[in-house]
């Protein structure tokens, strides 16, 4: 199978996938328990039952399910209108689009940080094997990676707000909000510490432990040896040699990874009030708020989806051995 | 003798520290010569210490290895210098081509860069010159020089064997190490690959110390024979005589179902299946008896084999055997 072929393959299996996901998307949300119209207008609020209807209605909960609600629905996902929010009385789309831009802000600098260090770590741990460096490496990653997120972001917090004096949440301080973000640069930084640095220590020790076996086992390999025999000098073996065979395995597993990281945000955004999709999740989670949800989950299946896609696509050009076949 | 050598190893001594077993002494007291020119032939059976040898040569050993003895080449004691200094002698003067060289080359970089990087290193030629020298060590092994934009996975076995030999060319080695450099190949590109070294040697004049197995290869190409057993060296001398009057008991059993050296040779005649046919195996390195290494197989040995090892002595021109019928 050429690459071509097997590209298009993964892509036509992506799209299938989505729709699957579509399908239990849209089936999830109608099994699950809350009356939708009471948690949009509240629980104690006196209403008539006329009123109730007619939201009801509006909302086109009086259809059935099947097939009314489900083409109903797919139909405007197609459109890509996702509905309008019950609690924010939003467009979805237009919600999940106004915060998905602080999320990634927080992912990718949080991502960046521990690519670079996890990797850089890892590099070095793997060769100075049995060094104090690598075992005090190898030991705080395996701490990392074990940590309950949230923990983490709480103790930060605590730390970071004692004796720092880091602001413990939201995106800018009151007083900024509304503001363009580009003109608040030095308090948005200050804002963004603490939830990036929970990002970076959790994903560092994942991506320090895999570069470390993948250099190990890159450094047992002969061609190092030809490399070493040609009186290269540690560095140059490690950077010449070293770096892009260990890396290969690794990218893929980030880019997997990636896709995941959406989900792992809602954690560190709750509990920095962070202004971005994890803590509009939660809400909406509260809230019982189907159309956000059902966006939420959508948003979260289809970056999963396209994390995969990209890793297929860079497993198959990083490596010429996959690239020619 | 002594003046003209290239490369002279002294009492060279390797030890493996293995942990929870002790040292395994993997060289004891090796020396040879290698002059201009000259093909020096390191015989011997698995384990007994070839590999080691060229390694310990170039300073290239593992961590756990303690190695003692001196290397001089062109008079440079080569233990002496600090690992800086050591780069610049390897692969400008002292190249090697290893064991089983199917992954010694890069996967993910291109062949022909692959050997560039080697002359750019050693700062002989700006980039663009290595560029067309790269072309040229190609084609003298007898690769399109539009294959060196190719990766290794591209390549046959032979082709990524001969591969190596350019790259080993590439800064014009005073000495090229050959470790078993067909051992992985078949018949057929076993010959074609010992026939580009023997070539080679002929136009460059370099000199090359090939560790090999097969007898009939060492009757063909070599000058000079080192005969190892168990770490040391059991016999030295030219190969002339050592085909045609082995001292050494162990060399004797080697050659004696080796056929004549005027008869053409025999692909299948493998020191291996000869070694087969001597009783018992090598000694453990870390369990080294106190006299002849040899002497549990000796089909000759006597009493003070047991517990004397016998020293390394002249028995003829340029010829050395360690055996302690030889007084
Ligand atoms: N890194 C090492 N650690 C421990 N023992 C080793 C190491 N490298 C080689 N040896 C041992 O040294 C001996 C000689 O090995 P080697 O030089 O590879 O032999 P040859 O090349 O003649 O087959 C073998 O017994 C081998 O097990
Ligand atoms: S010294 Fe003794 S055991 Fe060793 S080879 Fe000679 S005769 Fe055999
Ligand atoms: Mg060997």
């Amino acid at each position: 199978m050429s690459r071509r072929d097997y590209l298009l393959r993964k892509f036509l299996f992506s799209l299938l996938t989505i729709f699957v996901v579509l399908v239990i998307n849209f089936m999830l949300f109608r099994v699950l328990p809350g009356d939708p119209v009471r948690s949009v207008i509240g629980r104690n609020v006196r209403i008539s039952a006329e009123m109730q209807a007619s939201l009801r209605e509006q909302f086109g909960l009086d259809k059935p399910v099947f097939p009314d609600q489900f083409f109903a629905t797919l139909q405007q996902w197609a459109g890509g209108n996702l509905g309008v929010s019950w609690s924010l009385r939003q467009p979805v789309a237009e919600v999940l689009m106004s915060k998905l831009g602080n999320t990634l802000l927080l992912i990718g600098l949080g991502q960046v940080l521990s690519i670079v260090f996890g990797v850089a770590l890892g590099l070095f741990a793997g060769w100075k094997r049995k060094t104090s460096f690598d075992v005090g490496s190898l030991t705080f990653s395996l701490i990392a990676w074990a940590t309950p997120t949230f923990w983490l972001g709480i103790i930060l917090l605590a730390a970071g707000s004692t004796w720092l004096g880091l602001p413990t949440g939201g995106i800018v301080s009151p007083q900024n909000v509304g503001k363009p973000l580009y003109t608040v640069l030095p308090d948005l930084a200050r804002h963004l510490v603490l939830p990036t640095l929970t990002m970076t220590i959790l994903y560092l020790g994942e991506y320090m432990l895999i570069m470390r076996s993948s250099i190990l086992e890159v450094l047992s390999e002969d061609y190092i040896l030809t490399a070493k025999a040609k009186g290269m000098s540690h560095w140059q073996v490690l950077w010449r040699h070293g770096l892009k065979n260990a890396m290969l395995p690794i990218v893929t597993m980030i880019a997997l990874n990636l896709g995941f990281t959406v989900s792992g945000a809602i954690y560190i955004e709750t509990v920095f009030s962070y202004d971005g999709l994890g803590k509009l999740f939660h809400t909406a989670l509260v809230r019982q708020d189907y159309p956000l949800l059902q966006g939420a989950f959508l948003l979260l299946a289809v970056s999963v989806i396209v994390a995969n896609m990209l890793a297929d696509i860079l497993y198959t050009t990083l490596d010429p051995r996959v690239k020619a076949n | 003798m002594a003046e003209s050598a290239l490369l002279r190893v002294c009492n060279l001594n390797t030890e493996f520290i293995i942990p929870d077993k002790g040292p395994a002494r993997a060289l004891e007291d090796v020396s040879f010569e290698v002059h201009p020119g000259e093909t020096l032939g390191l015989v011997g059976e698995s384990g007994c210490g070839k590999t080691t040898a060229l390694m310990s040569i170039l300073r290239l050993l593992p961590s756990n290895a303690r190695i003692s003895g001196q290397v001089f080449f062109k008079d440079v004691d080569l233990f002496g210098l600090s690992e800086k200094q050591m780069r610049a002698y390897r692969w400008r003067e002292l190249a090697i081509v290893f064991q089983g060289a199917m992954n010694a080359l890069n996967p993910v970089m291109r062949v022909g860069e692959q050997i560039r990087e080697a002359i750019t290193l050693h700062g002989l030629m700006s980039s663009s010159e290595a560029e067309m020298r790269v072309g040229e060590l190609l084609e003298l092994v007898g690769i399109p020089k539009e294959r060196g934009a190719q990766y290794p996975f591209q390549y046959s076995g032979g082709m990524r064997q001969r591969a190596m030999i350019a790259m080993a060319l590439a800064c014009s080695p005073s000495v090229l190490f050959a470790d078993e450099p067909t051992t992985a190949l078949d018949v057929m590109v076993q010959a074609q690959v010992l026939e580009l070294l023997n070539d080679i040697q002929q136009r460059l004049g370099l000199a090359i110390v090939l560790v090999t197995h097969d007898l009939g290869v060492v009757a063909e190409m070599c000058d000079t024979v080192v005969v190892m057993y168990g770490g040391k060296v059991a016999e030295y001398g030219p190969v002339d005589v050592i085909f045609n009057d082995p001292q050494h008991p162990y060399t004797q059993k080697l050659l004696e179902s080796f056929p004549d050296l005027n008869e053409p040779t025999d692909p299948s005649t493998d020191s291996r299946q000869v070694l087969a046919s001597i009783p018992g195996a090598p000694p453990r390195l870390t369990e080294i008896p106190p006299g002849c290494r040899f002497e549990p197989r000796c089909h000759v040995r006597i009493e003070k084999c047991k517990t004397e090892s016998p020293p390394l002595m002249d028995v003829g021109e340029n010829h050395l055997a360690a055996c302690h019928l030889l007084k």
